[in-house]
């Protein structure tokens, strides 16, 4: 597929200094299919309002080619080990014909018009969205200055394009075996027009795309010089570390300043209304000084919300119908007059922390005419309309300096640490590098949380036990409300409903409806965003009714795939490398079960099979994950795998234990201590078979998660018998044992 | 003024000597490959050697480190067991996000220094308590085996 409008595709410059300079749109995508998530576009928009600017159709400057040979990407992605800092240069060497090691990475500065994503409209990580954006854009501008410079090296010679080959940035005529390499070209190419067209290599001809390309970051990570924002130094720079008020809406009251300059190295305390920070040569003295200034807090109109006040609250508005998102036939009456079991269950899933092994910071220089921030982000350019606006400077007077981040899962799309860190600055010495730091039990109870979700279902059997209504009513936060209001259409948030309104089987009567209901906390997009609530509450809701009508799991849903033939194909390719038919050996003292899932999500199809062990105690171990992934074209498959066992360890450790929950106000887990983390003695072996595919790219750094839940669920029902509705998994069959 | 050695080389540092370790290292010496992550020893991002055994730098004060020897990520290619585990981490692109990998790669070669070829339980006593959040525990475990299988070579 191919909508890239010629007219304004490419151009061609000369770079400062000398060299080739291709700029090129990655313009907005049609979206032809329900395949396109309208949630994903919107996205962008939030970015896009934060600066003022549109995204679409402009001209972007991407590739540098200098009189070296040497080829500069400016990454509109950032790395948080998603890998797409190894598969945007493979994109884009495949057609330059380079070797993937000649081309360097640079962040790029906010510019939603430069370096927008396709897909999300705005300058955005998140989503799944960068190799199914830049699939088509960054192939065709490697091919176009390829052709350029190869005509541009047969005209010195006098010879026809076509009589020359290129490998490796070197230009050959076979026949006299003359070459010259890109840098002895590039000066010249700079003054030509970009082609009107180029063919992009078939599938069969790549060389590099669909080959484990080593990671190009793994040298710095590994011998520690990589940087991620945290690893800022500025002369002079000074460390701070933060106190919010506990309670969202609440004000600072007391705080001993006295005391918290007497420590040894703080230099500063300062204060906005809902927070206090200290300042010091290094972090030790800002934390012992934030100890000694004891903040006090007024807790506000929040201080009596509580876990159990949330719920009653969604329990009573899920009693009333909401906003439709989907409604074929009439589920209702179906379900009335239907001659089978019928089934009505009530599903939740808990706040949730992202909890990024790199505590939140943020870097700050703010003087009278601009200003610097020193940050990893997954939206520099909401981060730059958002600055500009507390400090009143015009937009080109704050740079936003991206950096490796250290875990993202939606974490750096929120800017709120960076609006803080600059309100703190406001208050310091004009050009004073701050580097504002949270501790580990900050960024957990000031996180933006993931949603609580309620969920109601019903559903009827006919006679034969096949599914003939379905209804399904979500009730939750609406993120999208907040975060790109445009994308709320007749009040469906469409994070909320999606892997609920896209049911993948042949039900004749499916109703989905949304109630909004707004916590007093803020929510927050979370990894897997939409799809990680609603494919555990869709495909655990599916296993009862395989279980109601007496069914294997796996063979029920087959029979209601006979339309969706890439997601059949995954649950069938995982069930047969899982052994389904094959029962789990026994582990003494153990019981022991098997579960499976199936989901499309992020354009990509994945089925999971997961093999728990539940000891005496309640205790769920996931011993195996074996998962079957349909990604269409697979640009890098050792990524793919890395994605995949990122994604299901991710999901055990939130399937097991993962909960924010508030008393009096506050959210009471602080640490690793009481937010556990899945560990190497606890993860699984984890197989992934991919199925090999020409399709368009689908996302990758997602599916895993939103798949694993339901399936260690439905195993866990397969082992005890009991059904999970209610994430984590927590002490629930500790107390039923 | 305690003094530490920091990967051979002695540093005077003006700060207290309850000081944890980590801050030492990261904001005085500027020596940011070892991270900050909890705070508490539960997370292991901030392993270093002292004398050759693993730590958790971020609750170790400078005082008990005076007189001793420091190793950070910086310098753990200086050591041919450290060399190897970063070779075996490259081979098999351990790394996503990288936050934790610098304690992961110390905690790693001290395990390999101590015990040339760990078993899988071994591996999980020595690793566990090192958390990654991007799950990369799959391919810890295989860089370790195949750092041990090339000891000698």
């Amino acid at each position: 597929m191919n909508t890239l409008p010629r007219r304004s595709f490419l151009k061609f410059g000369a770079a400062t200094g000398g060299g080739l300079l291709v700029s090129f749109a990655l313009p907005l995508r049609a979206q032809p299919d329900r395949k396109e998530k309208p949630a994903e576009a919107a996205v962008g928009q939030a970015a896009e309002k934060a600066t003022g600017e549109a995204g679409a159709l402009a001209h972007n400057a991407f590739i540098r080619i200098d009189r070296e040979g040497v080829v500069t990407l400016v990454m509109h992605k950032v790395e948080m080990g998603q890998g797409t800092y190894t598969s945007m240069p493979m994109l884009l060497a495949e057609e330059l014909e380079v070797d993937i090691t000649q081309v360097k990475l640079e962040h790029a500065p906010p510019d939603n018009e430069r370096y927008g994503d396709p897909l999300l409209g705005g300058q955005v990580t998140g989503g799944s969205t960068s190799v199914r954006g830049a699939w088509v854009p960054l192939r065709k501008a490697g091919a176009s200055a390829r052709t350029v410079l190869v005509a541009t090296a047969a005209d010195r010679w006098g010879v026809p394009a076509s009589a020359c080959t290129v490998r490796n940035g070197v230009v050959t005529h076979t026949a006299s075996g003359r070459s010259l390499h890109y840098g002895q070209l590039v000066d010249e190419a700079a003054r030509r027009p970009a082609p009107a067209d180029v063919k992009l290599k078939p599938a069969k001809d790549f060389k590099l795309i669909g080959t484990p390309v080593k990671r190009l970051d793994s040298p710095e990570k590994v011998n520690g010089r990589a940087r991620f924002g945290i690893d800022v130094r500025l002369p002079g720079m000074l460390v701070a570390t933060v106190a919010a008020s506990p309670v969202v809406g609440g004000t600072l009251k007391s705080a001993d300043e006295a005391k918290a300059l007497a420590v040894k190295g703080v230099r500063q305390v300062l204060k906005i209304d809902n927070a206090v920070a200290v300042v010091g040569d290094h972090m030790w003295a800002a934390k012992q000084g934030l100890a000694a200034l004891a903040p006090t807090w007024n807790d506000g109109p929040n201080a009596g919300f509580t876990n159990a006040k949330l719920v009653a609250d969604m329990q009573a508005a899920a009693a009333k119908p909401g906003a439709v998102a989907r409604n074929d036939g009439d589920a209702a009456q179906a379900f009335a007059q239907a001659p089978g079991r019928k089934l009505e269950a009530v599903y939740e899933l808990p706040f949730l922390a992202h909890a990024t092994m790199e505590p939140i910071n943020t870097t700050v220089v703010l003087q009278a005419d601009g200003c610097d921030v020193y940050v990893g982000t997954q939206v520099p350019t909401i981060a730059q309309g958002a600055v500009a606006k507390l400090t009143g400077l015009p937009l080109d007077k704050v740079r936003i300096h991206n950096h490796l981040i250290g875990g993202g899962f939606g974490r750096r799309l929120e800017v709120d640490s960076v609006v803080q860190a600059v309100a703190f600055a406001k208050k310091a010495k004009p050009g004073t590098p701050i580097k504002f730091v949270w501790t580990r039990e900050e960024d957990i109870q000031h996180d933006m949380f993931r949603p609580y979700y309620y969920d109601r279902l019903q559903a009827a059997l006919d006679a034969q036990g096949r599914p003939v209504s379905w209804s399904h009513r979500i009730t939750a936060s609406s993120i999208m409300a907040r975060f790109a209001p445009p994308a709320v259409k007749d009040g469906v948030d469409p994070d909320a409903v999606e892997g609920a309104k896209d049911l993948p089987y042949q039900i004749p009567n499916v109703k989905v409806d949304y109630v909004r209901h707004e916590p007093p906390v803020p929510t927050a997009f979370w990894r897997g965003v939409g799809p990680t609530h609603n494919i555990f509450v869709v495909e655990s809701f599916m296993d009862e009714l395989a279980a109601a009508a007496g069914a294997d799991p796996f063979e029920y849903r087959r029979g209601l795939l006979a339309k969706a033939p890439r997601e059949r194909r995954v649950l069938e390719l995982a069930a047969e490398k899982a052994g389904w038919k094959t029962p789990m050996k026994p582990i003494e003292g153990k019981r022991v079960g098997r579960g499976i899932s199936v989901q499309f999500a992020f354009g990509s199809y994945l089925a999971q099979v997961a093999e728990v062990a539940v000891d005496g105690e309640g205790n769920v171990q996931v011993l195996r994950v074996v998962c079957a992934v349909d990604c269409g074209q697979v640009i890098n498959p050792d990524t793919v795998r890395a994605q995949i066992e990122s994604g299901v360890n991710f999901g055990i450790t939130a399937a097991l234990w993962s909960e924010i929950t508030f008393d009096q106000g506050r959210v009471m887990q602080n640490n690793f201590t009481d937010y556990r983390m899945l560990r190497m003695n606890e993860s699984p072996t984890i197989d992934v078979h991919i199925i090999n595919s020409t399709e368009d790219p689908g996302g990758i750094g997602e599916p895993g998660t939103s798949a694993l839940a339901p399936a260690v669920t439905n195993a866990v029902f397969a082992a005890t018998g009991q059904r999970i509705r209610k994430l984590p998994i927590g002490e629930q069959l500790a107390r039923k044992a | 003024m305690p003094t530490i050695d920091i990967n051979g080389q002695p540093r005077a540092m003006d700060v207290t000597d309850d000081m944890p370790l980590l801050w030492a290292v990261r904001d005085v010496a500027g020596l940011t490959g070892t991270k900050f992550g909890c705070g508490i020893a539960m997370c292991g991002a901030c392993t270093v050697h002292l004398d050759g055994e693993a730590i958790r730098s971020c609750v170790t004060p400078v005082a008990a480190c005076t007189g001793k020897r420091v190793v950070t990520i910086e310098a753990i290619e200086n050591d041919p067991v450290g060399q190897r585990v970063q070779a075996a981490w490259r081979e098999l692109d351990v790394v996503q996000c990288g936050y934790c990998q610098s304690g992961q790669v110390m905690q790693a070669t001290a395990l390999l220094r101590s015990n040339p070829n760990p078993s899988d339980a071994d591996i999980d006593a020595a690793m566990s308590g090192n958390v990654c959040r991007c799950g990369t525990y799959n391919r810890i475990r295989a860089a370790i085996k195949l750092a041990a299988s090339r000891k000698g070579a």
